[in-house]
């Protein structure tokens, strides 16, 4: 059965207000920057970020007013440093206040495997001794059943929906990623249910030719949708570079909040979908992200 | 700062790599003195080649070309819990005289003053690793007495504190600043200044410097990268987008 659905249905259909959304999970690539800019189209509300850093993805949505609160380990822009929105959301309630929760990449990665195992928590000897414990009111300290030493136990998190960026998938959601994997699979374990972006489709007998190269079992996925450029300006290997100077205009031009609404209008309301986006983006732009040569990995034999 | 940074890695070390600068530190680090290091990176990445092309983050395609492996963070996270890695850089925003650094909020957290981006992975690379160093601004706003908030341990309020609170093992072994080189004093948990970059001096480094500071005795002015090391990071940061 065809899972593929525009980016339009997708958000509609599986991102309600005040869900818990994962997104960013694969760190500064493979970011699904095409679904965050629905979900601000669709002005989504009271929403709940669970990520591991997620570059400006985060900064744009709450700068867009759809987020209640975020969980995570790092919010703000790799390339410039701070993110103009998270700031003003927490430091002057602009647009309004923000719940912060906070973790580290490792326990935003356990809690999200705890939640793909079902386990309750899993205990770490991460943080012991820091602050963060103070912000995020989840987290218990404890002394092991077994040696008795203190350690930090990471309740888990099960999100309703994990967003994932991907090279390719089939028309069900069996999907390939490649590279650095983040938590990837680790938040598509924990939600609820997955919405696959991909760069390309492609035939089932694809996919199942390279089984290892699978991100997450397809009868999670909800909706599968096709998105080339969907991750601009992060990252996809073997597909795009990463746009680094878009992350600095970003950061120039949100430093206000009129410049906010000014980068908003530009990039996400005044453009009716990714391939506008792209189109807006240009020609020579899209072409300087191109791959400079291929790199085919050797093919592995699954014969028997 | 990258050829002192450098310097800090030994040959056959396991290393977790940060962001920016030293990431030139480990191509550095890997062509003069330390061939056999290997660099983890915590988005999913091993690798024992520095990237063939200048990056601006970690994930960056030319950085999972050739590599050693790609995987999931908690392999990182696990190996680093494990107790596999020798030597993690961080950054800082705001550090105090015990290496404890704060990237998380200055002033109180429940209204902030200003909202920094969090930790990332630095507080698990500052809890776990066997020993790390910092690389930050030299500002006398940002080298305080106390951090207003502890997103990186570092000796907590002195000798004896990481295992009072369950560190394992490791704490801050340098710092490396725009003006200066800080080593520990094992007995105290706290910075010594071990050198002042060429053109500082102990003076310059104190008026900067937020605490009452100590001086090592051998105190002496930060070796200059050789003509070797400059080809290097030029080669890997051609222009100058990292380094100067």
């Amino acid at each position: 059965m065809s899972k593929i659905m525009t980016m339009r249905d997708a958000v509609a259909r599986f991102v309600p207000h005040g869900s818990s959304v994962v997104m960013g999970a694969a760190l500064e690539s493979l970011i699904p920057f095409a679904a965050g800019h629905e979900i601000i189209r669709r002005q989504k509300r009271d929403l709940t970020l669970i990520g591991p850093i997620s570059d400006i993805l985060f900064d744009q949505l709450i700068g867009a007013g759809c987020v209640r609160k975020v969980i995570a380990a790092w919010v703000g822009n790799v390339s410039a440093g701070l993110g103009h929105n998270y700031r003003r959301a927490c430091e002057q309630g602009i647009p309004h206040r923000l719940e912060v929760i906070d973790h580290s990449n490792f326990t935003i990665s356990l809690a999200l495997l705890a939640g793909g195992l079902g386990a309750p928590y899993i205990p770490t000897y991460s943080l012991l001794g820091t602050d963060i414990p103070r912000t995020n009111p989840g987290f218990r300290q404890s002394l092991s059943p077994f040696g008795g030493e203190k350690i930090l136990l990471v309740p888990s998190l099960q999100p309703d929906v994990a967003i994932l960026h991907v090279q390719r998938s089939d028309e069900n959601g069996n999907a390939h990623a490649w590279g650095n994997l983040g938590i990837s699979e680790e938040a598509a374990l924990a939600s609820q249910r997955i919405i696959i972006v991909a760069e390309e489709i492609v035939l089932h007998q694809i996919i199942v030719s390279d089984p290892n190269r699978v991100i997450a079992p397809s009868f999670k996925v909800c909706a599968v949708v096709r998105e080339p450029g969907g991750a601009h300006p992060s990252p996809v290997q073997g597909y795009y570079n990463r746009d680094h100077e878009y992350y600095h205009e970003y950061h120039r031009l949100t430093r206000t909040v009129e410049g906010n609404a000014e980068w908003l209008g530009q990039w996400v309301a005044e453009v009716k979908d990714r391939a506008g986006y792209l189109q807006k983006l240009g020609k020579e732009r899209r072409q300087g992200l191109q791959l400079k040569e291929h790199r085919y990995a050797a093919p592995v034999d699954y014969g028997y | 700062m990258v050829a002192a940074a450098a310097r800090e890695i030994r040959d056959g070390e396991i290393v977790f790599t940060g962001m920016r600068l030293p990431l030139i530190a480990f191509a550095l680090a890997k062509q003069m003195h330390a061939p056999n290091a290997v660099g983890l990176f915590e988005c999913g990445l091993v690798r024992d080649t520095p990237a063939p092309e200048l990056l601006y983050t970690m994930g960056d395609p030319p950085n999972i070309a050739g590599a050693l492996w790609a995987t999931r963070m908690i392999n990182m996270m696990g190996l680093l819990q494990r107790g596999a890695v020798d030597l993690g850089f961080i950054g800082g925003a705001e550090m105090d005289r015990f290496g404890n650094l704060n990237t998380s909020y200055l002033g109180n957290p429940e209204s902030p003053k200003t909202k920094l981006p969090g930790s990332g992975g630095a507080a698990d690379i500052a809890s776990l690793s066997r020993r790390f160093v910092v690389i930050m601004a030299h500002e006398k706003r940002r080298l305080v007495e106390r951090v207003d908030y502890i997103t990186s341990p570092g000796f907590g309020d002195g000798q004896g504190w990481r295992k009072r609170v369950g560190l394992r093992h490791g704490g801050p072994s340098a710092i490396i600043t725009t003006l200066c080189v800080f080593g520990f004093e094992s007995s105290i948990g706290e910075a010594v200044l071990r050198s002042y970059h060429p053109g500082q001096s102990v003076a310059s480094v104190r008026a900067e410097t937020g605490w009452d500071l100590r001086v090592a005795e051998d105190v002496h002015e930060t070796a200059s990268p050789t003509a070797e090391e400059l080809t290097i990071i030029r080669r890997y940061d051609p222009q100058g987008f990292w380094t100067r």
